[in-house]
């Protein structure tokens, strides 16, 4: 899938050596106002992708795991610390080669879902057949070809969040960042949009952050999975699931699959009761 | 307004129309039978009435009268809509702005605009401009609020989107706020419609000596039902007509809403 | 328009939580001194014609002397009967009109755009023709008031119906409750804030019409001596007037939007 693919000289292979992105110190605090303290949301927190793995970030609510997200993508600055994408550093623009997708449906109502789909490449000005094309792709391979003339309201929320990916894809993105983009779906559906990313990731050969308060998804999709702590996220571990690079749902039948999630749910229970303490 | 979107289908798409007809017989009916029990004086029949409207379309001076108001008319809803539009996208882009404008608009909204009129004529003199203001002073003030409350509400995953896209603001305006606050704004638009056109009668009816308002104070005055009622339906047909175009184009900026 | 400062969770109520007056409001109440201040210097200075606009503060003391005298008060009562009156009609029958609407989604349909274009045509056109119905006294004008603000009553009364969750509904029935006990004990608290929001505007559109009615049919009351200091020149008293309803339809207004504020607040908690 050629249109799909990254730039030829990235690297496919997880933990490659390269570093996709890189986190140093961050924090990011919000300041109060005359009547609300500071909330200090994240970090201080290090964290450091290689180029073509797929990392998940696992934690209890409010630990800052969107945040994080922000803070990488150029959507939020940090209050302290470094942000860094392919070497160079992250400011307050959301970096080329970065793209993001939301929980909520960010799918634009009013345009059909090839038009959606479009939406990015006609604001960079690129040619309209070169649209044509890769858009068609990116709808193909996201299963929507026969939606194309529809428009959003007509679809489910699974295939509505497959085209707000499909929009991320044509822009050929490098680091691909997943917002617990299946949080509003179903579990069955869930699985099976799981599968669908792996298979993008390995056809496009992007880093990957998955963020998910699922733990069965993160041990299932990810390489590796940080365990964020109660607000002021840090990492508290990181769990290598050491999964081949062809895989699917249907690891979860492997001991290690049990393993790992038990791990993961024994590191975060205990924050997990600490968040649930700090919003009672 | 929602039931009828799902009434997409070409078969039903006449219904609506159609009941809409319905009901306006029944109205004309009932109409009819209140002339019978309170008498041609109080209320004159459908019939008077039509007779003596289809009179005044044809009688020499009311072209002139007609293209009088309409031409105030038009003036007004272009400073209503375009002027509302800008401000209320100002308004709801910058948030403090809006919040300490918005009670005062809110308050304007809310006074008998009337009785503001002895300032406006001491201001325009007698003639169109004080129509015009009139007419606009009613139909800004909707179309702003409806703007902006539209932009203030816009989904914030819109925005972060368009972050995300790395648009640029101008781009985000045009291509995200624009089309996702299209149908609320239009909604102002129909309010605005409504009020500038009631705000530009009234003006008519104090400033003017020519113009349709004027013709229906000089009935009052002369105290001609007929003449009264006759302008009545007309001023309905043309503001039911108007709706109507309003409201179907509304319905399809809905479409997938 | 954007929450990119705040972490999830917190809603913008939360800041309000303290002092009565936000920063909005005392900058507003900084703008607002302001253009008087400028409006004052304008007048006193000529910038502006002395006979058409006087300086706000004359206009101030026009309207304490009118109250003061008391000669006004007989006409403020009877703006404020006929207020009431039309209100209270306009509330019944405008109630009425939104439930029927509800049941209804056909009838709802065909006049939608009837409704739509109900407020461009001047209500008060009619006033000769009530004349002759009711006579020569109050009730036309109140006949106007009603006509003015029930459709508004009517229009959010139906909007709250429509904002009720269905799954409210089956909870009544699994309750088994009567009809008319689902509608008092669940419908109408449900929707409460939206049908608030219609009384709102009922009283509103209900002063409207019988001030503008008065001012240019009437013989007495609040709009007519409005109109009547102006047809004789006598601006401090014309000004002063209009003074007064400014402050007192602004006042109404605010303490109304407040308390539908609240009832939004309660049953959506506290997040808009």
């Amino acid at each position: 899938m050629p249109h799909l693919a990254a730039p030829p000289d990235a690297e496919a292979t997880a933990g490659a050596g390269r570093l996709a992105a890189r986190l140093a110190g961050v924090s990011r605090v919000y300041a109060g106002t005359g009547r609300q303290p500071p909330v200090h949301a994240l970090g201080p927190l290090d964290l450091e992708l290689s180029q073509g793995e797929f990392f998940a970030v696992v934690g209890p609510s409010g630990c800052g795991k969107s945040t994080l997200l922000d803070v990488l993508a150029g959507l939020s600055p940090p209050t302290s610390g470094t942000v860094e994408f392919e070497g160079r550093p992250v400011t307050d623009r959301v970096p080329e080669g970065v793209g993001v997708v939301f929980q909520d449906d960010a799918s634009f109502h009013w345009l059909t879902v090839r038009d959606n789909a479009a939406f990015g490449l006609r604001r960079q000005g690129v040619s309209e057949r070169e649209i044509a094309e890769r858009v068609d792709h990116a709808i193909t391979f996201m299963g929507l070809k026969a939606f194309a003339a529809a428009y959003p309201a007509q679809l489910s929320g699974g295939m509505r969040q497959r085209l707000c990916i499909a929009r991320t894809l044509v822009l050929r993105p490098r680091l691909l960042l997943l917002d617990e983009p299946f949080g509003a779906l179903d579990q069955q559906t869930r699985l099976l949009m799981g599968d669908e990313v792996l298979r993008l990731w390995r056809d496009t050969g992007a880093t990957v952050l998955l963020i998910t308060h699922a733990l069965d998804e993160a041990t299932m999709l990810a390489d590796r999975v940080g365990v964020m702590s109660a607000r002021p996220g840090h990492f508290i571990d990181v769990v290598t699931t050491g999964w081949p690079r062809e895989r699917d749902s249907t690891i979860v039948a492997r001991p290690e699959f049990g393993e790992v999630t038990a791990r993961l749910w024994l590191h975060l229970r205990a924050e997990s009761m600490k968040a649930m303490s700090m919003t009672a | 307004m929602n039931a009828t979107t799902l009434d997409a289908s070409p078969a039903t798409a006449w219904r609506a129309p159609l009941e809409t007809a319905a009901l306006i017989a029944v109205l004309v009916l009932l109409w009819h039978l209140l002339h019978l029990v309170v008498g041609g004086d109080a209320l004159p029949s459908p019939l008077a009435a039509s007779r003596r409207l289809l009179r005044l379309l044809a009688s020499p001076d009311f072209a002139a009268n007609a293209g009088e108001t309409m031409r105030a008319f038009g003036y007004a809803l272009l400073i209503s809509w375009i002027g509302g539009l800008g401000l209320g996208m100002l308004l709801g882009a910058h948030r403090l702005t809006g919040d300490v404008f918005e009670p005062v608009l809110v308050t304007l909204y809310a006074i008998p605009k009337i009785t503001l009129y002895p300032v406006i004529l001491l201001l325009f003199g007698l003639g169109i401009s004080a129509k015009v203001a009139f007419g606009a002073l009613h139909g800004i003030i909707p179309v702003v609020l409806f703007t902006m409350t539209a932009v203030r509400n816009i989904r914030p995953v819109y925005l972060r989107s368009a972050l995300a896209l790395r648009l640029t603001p101008a781009a985000t305006a045009r291509y995200v706020i624009l089309p996702a606050t299209l149908p609320e704004i239009f909604s102002g638009f129909r309010v605005g419609f409504a009020l500038t056109l009631l705000g530009t009668l009234i003006g008519e009816m104090f400033a003017s000596q020519r113009g349709i308002g004027y013709m229906i104070v000089h009935a009052m005055q002369n105290n001609e039902p007929q003449t009264i009622v006759a302008l009545a339906l007309l001023l309905v047909a043309f503001a039911t007509l108007a709706s109507s175009l309003l409201l179907a184009v509304d319905r399809r900026l809905r479409h997938a809403a | 328009m954007s929450r990119k400062g705040r972490p999830k969770g917190e809603c913008r109520s939360a800041q309000h939580a303290g002092s009565p007056v936000t920063r909005a409001g005392w900058i507003r109440l900084g703008v607002v001194a302001l253009c008087v201040a400028a409006l004052e210097v304008a007048c006193r200075l000529r910038w502006i014609d002395p006979v058409s606009v006087i300086p706000p503060s004359r206009m101030a003391l026009g309207a304490w002397s009118l109250l003061a005298s008391g000669e006004y008060s007989q006409d403020i009562l009877l703006t404020l009967e006929n207020v009431a009156m039309a209100f209270g009609i306009a509330l019944v029958l405008g109630f009425a009109g939104g439930v029927l609407l509800h049941r209804m989604p056909r009838l709802r349909r065909a006049a939608d755009p009837l409704l739509a274009s109900y407020y461009a045509v001047p209500t008060f056109i009619f006033y000769p023709l009530f004349i002759v119905l009711f006579g020569l006294n109050r009730w036309p004008l109140v006949a106007i008031g009603v006509l003015f603000a029930m459709v508004a009553m009517a229009l959010n009364t139906l909007n709250g119906f429509e904002r009720v969750p269905a799954a409210l509904h089956k909870t009544a029935r699994v309750m088994g409750l009567s009809p008319v006990q689902e509608t008092f004990l669940v419908t109408l608290p449900a929707c409460a804030p939206y049908i608030f929001t219609g009384v709102k505007l009922a009283v509103v559109y209900a002063f409207i019409a019988v001030i503008a009615g008065e001012f240019v049919l009437s013989g007495a009351g609040f709009g007519f001596k409005i109109a009547f200091a102006y047809n004789n020149f006598d601006n401090p008293t014309m000004y002063g007037l209009m003074l007064l309803l400014l402050l007192a339809v602004g006042f109404v207004n605010w303490a109304l939007t407040a308390w539908e504020r609240r009832l939004h607040e309660r049953s959506a908690g506290g997040c808009p």
